[in-house]
């Protein structure tokens, strides 16, 4: 029977050789090259439980009354989008499990991605012929902050009223066709037209996922093309060949074990673990406002940029040429992605290093790229800490004010500091080993 | 220090008898006249009159242990109260008689609209005291959480305005919506968390550290797990 399907599709699609070969595909062993398929995985439950989501969501922002279960609420005015949000949480079977599902899935998607991308940073797996791989994983690490924005805004609520308000400021803060932009995104001025909802919805549900489905299809495609990097294992391990399992019988189990364990935490979470309960922060009107809002975790750091930035506007007589939310809200992540973006080029320039690498180096074997990636990342998260100073200043009692001040100096100086100890580190190590190896009796 | 004194003042009056214990007069004398002055004037640069209080402000104030204040330049928090019960009706019916302030409100919140409050609630307090009233930081201070608040000290801090608070006239805040503010934030103590583990009600941030701490490190555990099996 079995035997007899395997051949139709066969004879229709000639795909034998092609699966033949993606069987015989070596998967390296080590546990760090998991981290991206942990992101695959969210990816994809992210899609379902998001699909049983666009079921029930109503994409509009004008004016109802709400009346159902939550009493609280009961009698307010609120937008459709609120009104059907809620609606899904407290009224549809399973509503709250999928909507908690997507929203922690989406929480660790970013996460992964971040994990992943620190492995293939610090271990050189950028490197050529995978530099266009690592871009098109950064697209998608981009790609996703702005959809993960999206999901946060569309619900309604308080804090999406809130979060898209710093996200207008920072649109109109871009010199001089911010306040275009801003108007044609939004409308019209903040909160926007009746079209803005219905555009945010279409980005979120479709623009932005075939754009990281695209990425990630040609992301794949490439890695299988050039095939996965991998640790040197033994001095004899070379550049030309291949080591570790088979996709079957060795990868297969082992990723849809991994898919399985994703899964399950997902919805472990989604069913026992609170996220975003729209129904308690209510609904927003302009001027609304909360102490202690704050974005989801992956958009900390450019609540961090926007709180550090010295107060100051540039202006030309009474014309500002740049408010000062550009600096954090766009500068900031622009310099980010740009530094990230041009890495594999600028190391390949400065280290005259034109050559294929398909083994990895350790963290140590680079101590320069190890120590400047250490300094970059110490940066980024400082600021990213700085965007949480209120939560600290209540929870640890350190003053606000004088906790910016540490950021600002500590975002200027440790960086410098991490640098030097991790390049002497680095050295350090590899001196040890050389030691340890050529120590008589080892 | 000063505390340590209140405290040791206290029980030698507790050991005088219970007599002296009510007395608010002597009360005042011993733990509030210094700051306050002895005719609850007030000394500038200090301490505010207590004239207008009234029973309103003295109950806030000393139910909350806001006051006694050990150095009258910090901002108070909540605190061990200081008295007795018998002590504190003294003490505020003392302070009351000082000059023509208000009375202690009695809200009625059992059947008010937790809806309405909600909505005063948002427009006029989430700013500082946080959505679901679990405090914050502002410029200059930190925001209480309302969780220890008693509906009789939400109404009086509506109407006293202690510190940063605005003071809210009834023209402002009517007595009805008191009522309904007061229910929405009884409610908010223990707020409807069918989503499971509410987490503080903080919302994102410690949703972010869920995310690391528990899934992103849980399936990095499952990684190793995985890439071990299959190579032994």
């Amino acid at each position: 029977m079995i035997r007899g399907l395997v051949r139709f599709v066969d004879q229709r699609s000639g795909g034998a050789p092609f699966v033949r070969k993606a069987l015989r595909y070596v998967f390296p062993d080590h546990w760090s090259f998991l981290l991206g398929e942990v992101a695959l995985y969210c990816f994809m439950l992210l899609v379902a439980t998001g699909v049983y989501l666009t079921l029930f969501f109503d994409d509009s922002r004008s004016a109802t009354t709400y009346h159902g279960p939550y009493e609280p609420l009961d009698g307010a005015t609120v937008s459709r989008a609120y009104a059907s949000v809620l609606h899904l949480s407290f009224q549809v079977k399973a509503g709250l499990l999928m909507r908690q599902t997507h929203h922690w899935a989406a929480n660790l998607f970013i996460a992964a991605i971040v994990l992943h991308m620190l492995r293939v940073f610090f271990t050189g797996a950028f490197r050529k012929p995978r530099d266009l791989i690592y871009l098109l994983g950064l697209g998608m690490l981009f790609s996703a902050f702005l959809e993960g924005y999206l999901g946060y805004s569309l619900v309604d609520d308080l804090l999406s009223g809130m979060g898209l308000a710093i996200g207008y400021s920072v649109a109109m803060s871009i010199p001089v066709v911010g306040a275009y932009l801003a108007m044609l995104i939004w409308g019209g001025p903040f909160p926007g037209s009746a079209d803005f909802w219905p555009r945010m919805y279409i980005a979120h549900v479709l623009i932005l996922p075939l754009v990281i489905a695209t990425l990630l299809a040609l992301h794949l495609t490439l890695v299988a093309a050039r095939h996965h990097t991998q640790f040197r294992e033994s001095p004899r391990t070379t550049e030309r060949q291949v080591v570790g399992v088979p996709t079957f019988p060795g990868q297969a189990p082992r990723s849809i074990g991994l898919m399985l364990a994703v899964f399950a935490v997902l919805f472990l979470l989604g069913g026992l673990v609170q996220i975003n309960p729209v129904w308690l922060w209510g609904p927003y009107h302009v001027g609304d406002a909360t102490n202690g809002a704050q974005p989801d975790w992956y958009l900390g750091w450019l609540i961090g940029g926007l709180r550090l930035m010295p107060g100051f506007d540039v202006t030309i007589g009474h014309y500002t040429l740049i408010p000062n939310p550009f600096w954090g809200g766009v500068a900031f992540p622009l310099a980010v992605l740009l530094v990230l973006a041009l890495w594999p080029w600028a190391e390949r320039k400065v280290a005259g290093d034109d050559a294929f690498h398909n083994l990895l180096e350790r963290p140590r074997d680079n101590p320069w790229r190890t120590a400047l990636g250490a300094a970059f990342v110490t940066w980024v998260f400082l600021i990213f800490v700085s965007g949480s100073g209120d939560r600290i200043d209540v929870w640890l009692g350190i003053d606000y004010v004088a906790q910016v001040w540490v950021y600002r100096i500590a975002a200027l100086v440790l960086p410098v500091a991490v640098f030097f100890v991790t390049r002497r580190v680095c050295r350090e190590l590899v001196a040890w080993e050389v030691l340890r190896r050529d120590m008589p009796g080892s | 220090m000063t505390r340590s004194l209140f405290v040791s003042l206290l029980s030698a009056l507790a050991l005088s008898g219970t007599a002296h214990a009510a007395d608010g007069k002597s009360l005042y004398a011993a733990n509030c006249s210094r700051c306050h002055g002895a005719l609850g004037n007030g000394l500038p640069g200090l301490a505010p009159s207590l004239r207008d209080a009234g029973a309103l402000g003295a109950d806030f104030y000393l139910r909350t242990g806001y006051m006694p204040l050990d150095d009258p330049q910090t901002h108070p928090s909540r605190t061990r109260v200081l008295f007795s019960e018998p002590e504190l009706r003294a003490l505020v019916r003392y302070v009351a008689s000082l000059g023509n302030g208000p009375p202690i409100p009695h809200p009625r919140w059992r059947d008010a609209n937790v809806a309405a409050g909600l909505t005063l609630f948002t427009g006029h307090c989430a700013g500082c005291h946080q959505i679901v009233a679990r405090g914050g930081y502002v410029t200059g201070a930190r925001v209480p959480a309302l969780g220890r608040a008693t509906p009789t000290q939400i109404a009086e801090a509506v109407r006293q305005g202690p510190y940063l608070l605005p003071r809210f006239s009834p023209k402002a805040i009517s007595d009805r919506q008191l009522d309904d503010l007061v229910a929405y934030v009884q409610y908010a103590k223990h707020p409807d968390d069918r989503g499971g583990w509410a987490l503080g009600h903080l919302g994102p941030w410690p949703e972010g550290m869920v995310t690391w701490l528990l899934a992103a490190s849980a399936l990095v555990g499952v990684c190793t797990l995985l890439a071990r099996r299959v190579r032994s």
